[in-house]
């Protein structure tokens, strides 16, 4: 069985992919390794994972103003996120899927969604993203709802 | 969006690809957040202009290939390296190429040398209420809460799209009505005698940064005669922890001369606290070192000022740095010259002290300077330590940092904050 979720577009586009959600913010500078695409900040619970391919859910950006730049370069280098979702997305992130429209034609679509629908989202399930059209579908909201999703890439411990 | 025949005409191409791109992408920008039409700027500060990863090369070359030219005044930011001492700061040659090539591209567009990542603290400062479009999170922060000039949070890419445009999308934090206070926050048994040491102010922005997230906090409880340096250390802890792109110091920043005033006369959504017990735990939290030890000591994040020149001048007086430690301290060619002029430089640099300029703490030459653990003042520096430079970290006051160069071992001084 299925979920659709409703939401909101921010960079249009389409796609699908395995969601790692978390419910901190995240800084892709000085967050997230621009050669490998992992969470490299020992503070982020998800140091160590990929977010390569994946529908990276979170609930807002923070920080440096260099996110765009190292959203572009994982553009650049095949290693950035198939989508983002928010609940809020600021102007700093939307600027990489933006500049990466415009200077690669390459799409990562961003959409938002509110509190509730957001809290549904669980690392694992595999979701279709529909930003232009404001949905993101849990493909497999059934069995991932009874917690049998898989979850590949686990974060490895930090090294500090 | 409305746009205006002007801007028609550049989306149509009349002017060249380089402005078409740029208004391109700042028109997707507007229309995501709502806005109606576009607005002029007065000027930009580039954050984009440091050499990081190819595709910011890439997309700077393209531009000033293409004919982009800045229509506003523009400021740099930071580079990777120190353009003119690379050698001492053992800057690797692909390193120094790429750099140069960032540096000839942001030059060809117009934009003006000042590679600093306090733009406020000299050179094209605008004035309060001053419509501009401005990178860099902390120098965001800072002319948006501390001089009252409006700009979003503008990201690396979208600046000199901007600076190229002369123009934004208007909406967010250009406009009053989105300009007030959101969450309330507190100093609580915060002292005057613990809020007279300059460390505790990095600490205070690094928590009210975690608390606001992307909201627009007001901070209550910080005297009207703090200095200037000291607000540049809280604005940029707060914008390295949180996505701060406006807080409101009560009774001090320009928009907030009372609380009523920076809350717009409605009622905070939130009211919080910061507590010494907080102040201590954030501290611990950004410590990282885990033995005695420190092999680097680099202070000037954001780039050290002239008072503060005049500051580490006075505590290094008689003494020299360990052996076993590297002090650096970070700056603009600016402050550069003026310390140069009044031999402060001189004595620093018979003292081991090595001063570099347009670069950065976080961004250093890691691979031919092997160094293990860092100490610093800045929390914005101890926040992101670890994922730039893979270095432990240890956080202190200015006068720690000193003690700590030149007795080549971790020196803590009994800090208010940390009685218990």
């Amino acid at each position: 069985m299925e979920k659709a979720l409703k939401g909101w577009c921010v960079v249009p586009g389409q796609c699908q992919g395995e969601v790692v959600v978390t419910s901190q913010p995240i800084s892709f500078w000085g967050g997230v390794d621009p050669k490998t695409g992992c969470i490299n900040d020992p503070r982020h619970e998800l140091f160590g994972q990929s977010i390569s391919g994946k529908v990276l859910a979170f609930p807002f950006g923070k920080g440096s103003s260099t996110t765009s730049l190292i959203i572009l370069e994982l553009v650049r280098v095949d290693k950035a996120p198939a989508a983002i979702v928010n609940i809020r997305t600021e102007p700093i992130l939307a600027t990489g899927p933006i500049v990466s429209k415009h200077f690669y034609g390459k799409e990562i679509p961003v959409l938002t969604l509110d509190e509730e629908a957001f809290r549904l989202l669980k690392t694992g399930q595999h979701a279709v993203v529909n930003a232009t059209g404001g949905e993101l579908i849990i493909a497999d909201w059934s069995r991932s709802r009874i917690g049998r999703a898989s979850v590949e890439n686990a974060p490895q411990k930090p090294k500090l | 969006m409305r746009l205006t025949e002007e801007e028609q005409k550049i989306l149509g191409g009349k002017y060249g690809e380089a402005l078409r791109i740029s208004l391109s992408i700042l028109i997707d920008l507007g229309e995501l957040f709502g806005a109606e039409g576009m607005m002029e700027v007065s000027q930009a500060h580039i954050d984009s202009s440091v050499y990081m990863v190819d595709a910011g090369l890439e997309f700077a070359e393209r531009l000033a290939d293409l004919g982009g030219r800045v229509a506003v005044p523009t400021s740099l930011n930071i580079s990777a390296i120190d353009l003119q001492r690379w050698k001492e700061y053992r800057v690797p040659a692909e390193l120094l190429d790429k750099s140069r090539r960032m540096e000839r591209a942001y030059l060809k567009m117009g934009a003006t040398p000042t590679w600093t990542c306090a733009p406020y603290q000299q050179g094209l400062i605008p004035r309060f209420g001053e419509q501009v479009a401005w990178g860099e999170s902390n120098a965001i922060a800072f002319v948006n809460s501390i001089i009252g000039a409006r700009t979003n949070r503008y990201g690396d890419l979208m600046d000199i799209c901007a600076a190229i445009v002369g123009r934004v999308p208007r909406f967010g934090l250009h406009l009053t009505e989105n300009r007030k206070a959101e969450v309330l926050i507190r100093l609580k048994n915060i002292t005057h005698e613990i809020l007279e040491d300059k460390a505790i102010y990095p600490l205070v922005g690094f928590l009210m940064g975690e608390m606001a997230g992307d909201r627009i906090a007001a901070i209550e409880g910080i005297s009207e005669n703090v200095r200037v340096d000291s607000l540049k250390g809280l604005s940029a802890a707060a914008a390295s922890s949180g996505a701060v792109g406006l807080f409101h110091v009560v009774g001090v920043t320009p928009e907030a001369q009372t609380l009523e005033m920076c809350l717009q006369d409605r009622r905070p959504k939130e009211v919080l606290e910061i507590t010494p017990k907080m102040i201590r735990h954030a501290e611990e939290r950004l410590w990282t070192a885990k033995g005695e030890t420190a092999d680097l000591v680099a202070i000037g994040c954001p780039h050290f000022s002239f008072m503060e020149f005049r500051e580490l001048a006075k505590l290094m007086e008689g003494k020299k740095v360990h052996s076993s430690v590297a002090f650096w301290v970070f700056t603009s060619r600016t402050t550069y010259g003026w310390i140069k002029n009044c031999g402060i430089l001189k004595d620093l640099t018979e003292s081991g002290v090595m001063v570099f300029t347009d670069g950065c703490a976080l961004q250093y030459p890691h691979e031919t300077w092997r160094f293990t653990v860092m100490m610093v003042n800045s929390a914005k520096l101890a926040n992101y330590c670890y994922s730039q430079t893979g270095l432990e970290v240890a956080y202190g006051s200015l006068e720690e940092c000193v003690d700590t160069a030149v007795h080549g071992k971790i020196c803590r001084r009994d800090l208010p904050w940390r009685k218990r």
